[in-house]
């Protein structure tokens, strides 16, 4: 049903149920909003209508209505722009910045904070009201992200990533009155909770109170470091999102010019996390097979995200024994550059320090685990965010868009189609099909498209045909959707074979080290085909296909699943609990 | 025990009741949290045993009863000999024995007698003199409220027979609508109105909510009705189910009325265990039952859907409504949430009729309203009375006026959320509507009078301190405004304030109003406008002369001492920071810089010579 109403005196139909919010937006009226979010292709909306800097005036009502949260009726008069809206509106962004550190120069979110942006586009110059202000420690106890809730205009939308989106439940608002905050609970430091780290918070913090906790200045340290050769590695993500940070286009490839970037900032080697994708394949999908072949230990759950491995070892930890052994794709490049490429290039494993750009805040605490460390030195020395990356690359006086594509150095660098994919919900698992179709049917099949395991739906299901094998696949991304999956695996409802599982809502390419989409969900599309895009201009599309891989095989490891791989590439994981 | 199945059962069991042999003096006992408190318990002990002394077991029946609204004389005691009612107030122990030797209608030696100034509409006219009218209070301070038996004596649980088995969930909704009540919890909704929303829902699984979370500062209607006579909330509430299609209740009170607590549970036993609650009620089919859900204390759970929240495990904290609980309420199904004064009604309404109840009251705001009388009144406590009262009744003739003969300044209705009314206003007859025309509101029914000691602008702050205390910090225009209000009114009791800050203190009062999301934020300014409203010139002797005319901002008061001061040192030796000095028999001078303005000295001197400006 359609639903008359007229905004700024200009007549709008719109169904039923619609906000004015969204009215408004029909007719092209942009209505300041803070706490409201929404991100139509992964069907998160935050919608508390707690800011209330969205309010507008509405005949015959007796307060402002929020927009955000108003629905429309008919015959509604609404006025987005009346001196009593305008006033109450500044008002309310006053207090806000009444409350609020200010030190935009030096925070972490400056010229990418909505509280800031809003200051700039309603022409607050000055601040009216003064007086006490919060003052909270901040929480720097984890190697990932950074909390200062001095900086927090209490939107809440960190808490229904945390709770609604992700059912990690760490934050929620604690407190009351004007000492209200969001926290983990009795403010336990980050690091003592069941944090999985993806960083969802930080994606949807629209101030400086989320961010990731930078290790740009270890990376000059080690690049400064002449005993040290600095290899860097780059997640499959990384490369669809960088450009975003310089002005291109959402969805812009811009591998060879972040080649070039790196290169130019003085690393040794510019290698690449698809590389060692392909090797997890090779060690997932053997794995995968010979559960499949002993009808034992079924379904296989992927393992590359270390913020679903840790979601799974604190909230499922009767069902660690599910996941595949095989390491995460950062964590088997850092095995690989410190063992093969060492002996290789005659260094020794002190000799090399391994730096990551991720699109995740998780990696970074991946990099810390116990397991990926060998005499007390990890495997992965330093991660970088995306976000971080462009900070280092603007900082150094590089201009981005002017760079010429260059490659990736071999053999660390080579990769594949089926790697790239990596970076979105649904990757990992067509990239694993395409190698066990071949290897099953002992041919070089040229299907490969899966594109039922594509697209941003938080769960996908797919039932594959493989060399005779119905295979049943379930793809999910999203925490929450994860434990749905779970939960219905523990009632005994799934009959899966293998279930790829992503911390973060549409996979990596949404991860919480990326540039902030601030609600244009539009970009995650965009990353996304870009990935797909990739994959289709690669020659090589299959893992196990990669040459260097081939290689690698024959000149080190042996077979896939040998001791050697074993020894270098598979892994445990930890009973955590809550 | 035997189950209730029908209404006859029921009608057998009052009579049988009634029908008991009695003693010939039945003496009750104010047994509420106010008379505890006050000392009741070894009066009551004194009462047992001196009746056994004096072996009085057939001559007096001792009865615990709730409140009976003479909080200013607790502990009281109601001595009924036949037709000859006597009430004592400030009992003690030592008082006792002569109260029960005291022949019928005469008044013991050494006591203070009180004159009971209400009556009964459901039974009674009124006379002379008897104000209150009380419909909702109608069994608290005169039944035992641990005694099922005593309710159904007088009628209870009829209500609930007569719907449940002669009436159409329909016919009771608008009979509910006919009589035109309204939420006693502050509000004013049509509550018949509200019933129709959730009945309209689709079924199977809808709730009836008993807001019980009374926490204004100096309210204490709802307690003294749930320590009273729990029964009436339990039988509304199911009359409410019936009405609505919901076959569950949940009351939410707050964990800091244990006696209510304690009560409301044992008379949800007793009426499960006598079929009034349950399974199958009368016989009719329809089945209701009631849980306790505790609140742990916060103001903001009052708000309905805070409360739902809360009742749902997660934080106490409102959301914007639509989606109303009457369509996506407890659980997202249909939800009824009413006051526990609305439900205590709505017995009598079944009971009465419709035209009944609107022929108490006013017009637009039918029956009567508990208040709860504080401050600087002489008789503090609770009165019940018709809707369209003026204050002045309430104040000088239930209240007997200010404490110590002083001038009545104003009086703050609607707890922290209302607004005070001043002396100009005492004859306007209040109602829903007229209060909110003069800037305040009914709210629950909370009354605090002032006297010309206090200052308005310190009392809009003390209230909005409560409102700061108790905001959930969700909105922004509720956290940090107030926060800002507050200190732009500490600035001006202070004396750092210019008339920016009353510009300031004016835009945010506005804004609070204008853009908060729950009642609580948007009424939270109403102390700060209506006292700007009729007290700008306090505001304005704050800002411009540095002066409490009230003489009650500390940090604005002066002491000085005059020329009357004859040097006797008595101020100087009282001082507790010796800031006064003076030789003997000479004026003496306080030192500013020391002073802190305690007031000792001011009143210790016996030849007013210590001037306070």
């Amino acid at each position: 049903m359609q639903v008359n109403l007229k905004i700024n005196g200009r007549p709008v139909s719109v169904e039923a149920g619609s906000t004015i919010l969204e009215a408004a937006g029909k007719l092209d009226i942009r209505i300041p909003t803070l706490c409201h979010i929404k991100l139509d292709c992964l069907h998160i909306e935050h919608r508390t209508g707690s800011c209330r800097i969205c309010v507008v005036e509405v005949k015959g009502r007796p307060n402002l209505a929020p927009a955000c949260c108003t629905p429309v009726a008919e015959g509604m008069e609404v006025f987005t722009n009346s001196l009593r809206a305008i006033n109450a509106r500044r008002v309310i962004l006053d207090l806000l910045l009444s409350n609020h550190p200010k030190d935009c120069l030096t925070c972490a979110k400056n010229l990418n904070c909505q509280l800031q942006e809003l200051a700039q586009e309603m022409g607050l110059h000055h601040v009216l009201f003064t007086g006490e202000r919060n003052d909270f420690p901040k929480d720097l106890s984890s190697r990932a992200i950074a909390r200062d809730m001095n900086k927090c205009i209490m939107c809440r939308r960190c808490e229904t990533a945390c709770n609604q989106v992700q059912t990690v439940g760490v934050l929620s608002g604690v407190n009351r009155g004007f000492q209200a905050t969001v926290a983990p609970e009795n403010f336990k430091p980050l690091a003592d909770t069941a944090c999985v780290f993806c960083g969802q918070c930080v994606q949807a913090c629209p101030v400086g109170a989320l961010t990731e906790i930078s290790y740009v200045y270890d990376v000059w340290r080690a690049l400064d470091n002449p005993a040290k050769t600095v290899v860097v590695q780059t997640a499959p993500a990384v490369r669809v999102a960088l450009g975003e940070e310089f002005g291109l286009p959402a969805g812009a490839i811009s591998t060879g010019k972040m080649v070039a970037a790196l290169r130019r900032l003085g690393f040794d080697k510019v290698f690449d996390t698809d590389f060692a994708a392909d090797l997890t394949i090779m060690e997932e999908t053997t794995e995968f097979i010979n559960r499949v072949k002993k009808g034992e230990n079924l379904p296989l759950l992927t393992s590359c995200c270390p913020g679903w491995v840790k979601f799974l070892e604190h909230q499922f930890p009767e069902l660690t024994y599910m996941p595949s052994t095989a390491k995460s794709p950062q964590q088997m490049f850092g095995a690989i550059a410190k063992s093969y490429f060492a002996e290789k290039s005659g260094l020794r494993r002190e000799d090399i320090t391994v730096v990551s750009v991720m699109p995740c805040l998780s990696k970074k605490y991946e990099a810390s685990r116990e397991e990926f460390n060998r005499d007390g030195s990890p495997d992965v020395d330093i991660v970088i965010s995306t976000r971080e990356l462009a900070a280092m690359i603007r900082e150094s006086g590089i201009v981005f868009s002017q760079l010429p594509d260059e490659e990736y150095d071999s053999p660390l660098g080579d990769s594949t189609g089926a790697a790239v994919i990596f970076g979105a919900t649904g990757g990992v698992l067509e990239a694993a099909l395409r190698t066990a179709a071949d290897w099953l049917s002992g041919a070089d099949l040229k299907e490969i498209d899966f594109t039922a395991v594509r697209g941003l739906e938080g769960i996908k299901e797919a039932t594959v045909n493989v060399a005779g094998l119905e295979l049943h696949a379930a793809i999910c991304s999203g925490l929450g959707n994860a434990r749905k999956l779970l939960e219905k695996i523990k009632r005994g409802e799934a009959n899966y074979h293998i279930i790829e599982i992503m911390a973060c809502p549409g996979g990596c390419l949404n991860g919480g080290g990326q540039p902030y989409h601030h609600g244009d969900d539009s970009i995650l599309e965009k990353r996304m085909a870009a990935l797909y895009e990739a994959d289709r201009n690669l020659p090589i599309r299959k893992s196990h296909r990669n040459p260097a891989i081939v290689k690698l095989y024959e000149e080190y490891l042996g077979e896939p699943g040998s001791h050697r791989a074993h020894e270098l590439l598979h892994t445990t994981y930890i009973k955590r609990g809550l | 025990m035997q189950k209730i199945t029908s209404p006859a059962e029921l009608a057998a069991l009052a009579d049988a009741v009634n029908q008991r042999p009695r003693a010939p003096r039945r003496i009750l006992i104010s047994m509420g949290t106010c008379g505890i408190a006050a000392g009741a318990t070894p009066v009551r002990d004194a009462i047992i045993d001196e009746i056994a002394a004096q072996r009085l077991e057939r001559d007096v029946e001792l009865v615990e009863v709730g409140c009976m609204g003479l909080c200013h004389a607790e502990p009281t005691l109601m001595v009924i000999d036949g037709d000859r009612t006597l009430i004592y107030g400030d009992v003690g122990v030592g008082q006792v024995p002569a109260i029960l030797s005291a022949a019928p209608g005469e008044a013991a030696v050494g006591t203070r007698t009180l004159e009971r100034n209400w009556y009964y509409p459901e039974c009674e006219k009124p006379a002379e003199g008897e104000l209150q009218a009380r419909i909702v209070l109608r069994n608290t301070g005169r039944l035992d409220p641990e005694d099922t038996d005593a309710y159904i004596a007088a009628g209870g649980y009829q209500a609930l027979a007569k719907a449940v088995t002669t009436m159409q969930p329909q016919e009771v909704i608008q009979l509910i609508v006919d009589s035109g009540l309204r939420g006693r919890g502050g509000g004013g909704f049509p509550t018949g109105k509200k019933w129709q929303f959730a009945a309209a829902q689709p079924g199977p699984e809808k709730f009836m909510i008993c807001n019980a979370d009374e926490g204004d500062p100096g309210a204490f209607m709802d307690r003294a009705v749930l320590e009273g006579d729990p029964n009436a909330v339990l039988e509304a509430m199911a009359i409410g189910g019936y009405a609505t299609g919901a076959s569950k209740g949940v009351i939410y009170i707050r964990a800091e009325y244990p006696l209510a607590v304690r009560r409301l549970q044992g008379a949800i036993d007793r009426a499960v265990e006598m079929g009034l609650l349950g399974r199958n009620i009368f016989g009719s089919g329809f089945s209701f039952e009631i849980e306790l859900k505790y609140g742990a204390g916060a103001f903001v759970c009052g708000e309905e859907t805070a409360l739902i929240h809360s009742i749902e495990g997660m934080r106490g904290e409102p959301t914007f409504k639509p989606p109303f609980p009457a369509v996506q309420g407890l659980w997202k199904k249909p939800t009824v949430v009413n006051n526990v004064e609305t439900y205590a009604c709505i017995p009598a309404i079944v009971r009465n009729g419709a035209d009944w109840f609107r022929s108490i009251g006013t017009a637009g705001s039918p029956g009567t309203k508990v208040f709860a009388l504080a401050g600087k009144i002489s008789h503090v406590g609770l009165a019940e009375v018709p809707m369209g009262m003026t204050l002045r009744q309430i104040i000088f003739g239930i209240g007997a006026g200010i404490k110590g003969g002083k001038e009545f300044k104003a009086v703050q209705t609607g707890g922290p959320s209302g607004g005070c009314i001043t002396a100009a206003n005492l004859d306007t007859a209040i109602d829903y509507d007229t209060l909110k025309a003069l800037g305040s509101m009914m709210g629950s029914g909370g009354m605090i009078v002032m006297d010309e000691d206090d200052c308005m602008v310190n009392i809009a702050k003390f209230f909005l301190e409560f409102t700061l205390d108790e905001s959930c910090g969700k909105c922004t225009p509720c956290r940090i405004g107030n926060k800002r209000m507050h200190e732009l009114l500490d600035d001006i009791t202070s004396g750092r304030a210019t008339m920016e800050t009353l510009d300031k203190l004016k835009l945010l009062s506005r804004t609070i109003k204008d853009t908060a999301l729950c009642g609580l934020g948007q009424t939270s300014p109403n102390p700060v406008l209506s006292t700007l409203a009729n007290f700008e010139d306090e505001y304005l002797a704050h800002i411009r002369d540095h002066r409490c005319p009230a003489g009650s901002c500390a940090k604005l008061i002066h002491y000085e001492i005059s020329a009357r001061c004859i040097g006797c040192g008595l101020c100087a030796r009282n001082c507790p920071v010796d800031a006064i000095s003076g030789e003997r028999k000479e004026r003496h001078v306080i030192d500013q810089s020391k002073c802190i303005k305690c007031g000792v000295c001011h009143q210790t001197c016996k030849f007013h010579a210590v001037d306070k400006n």
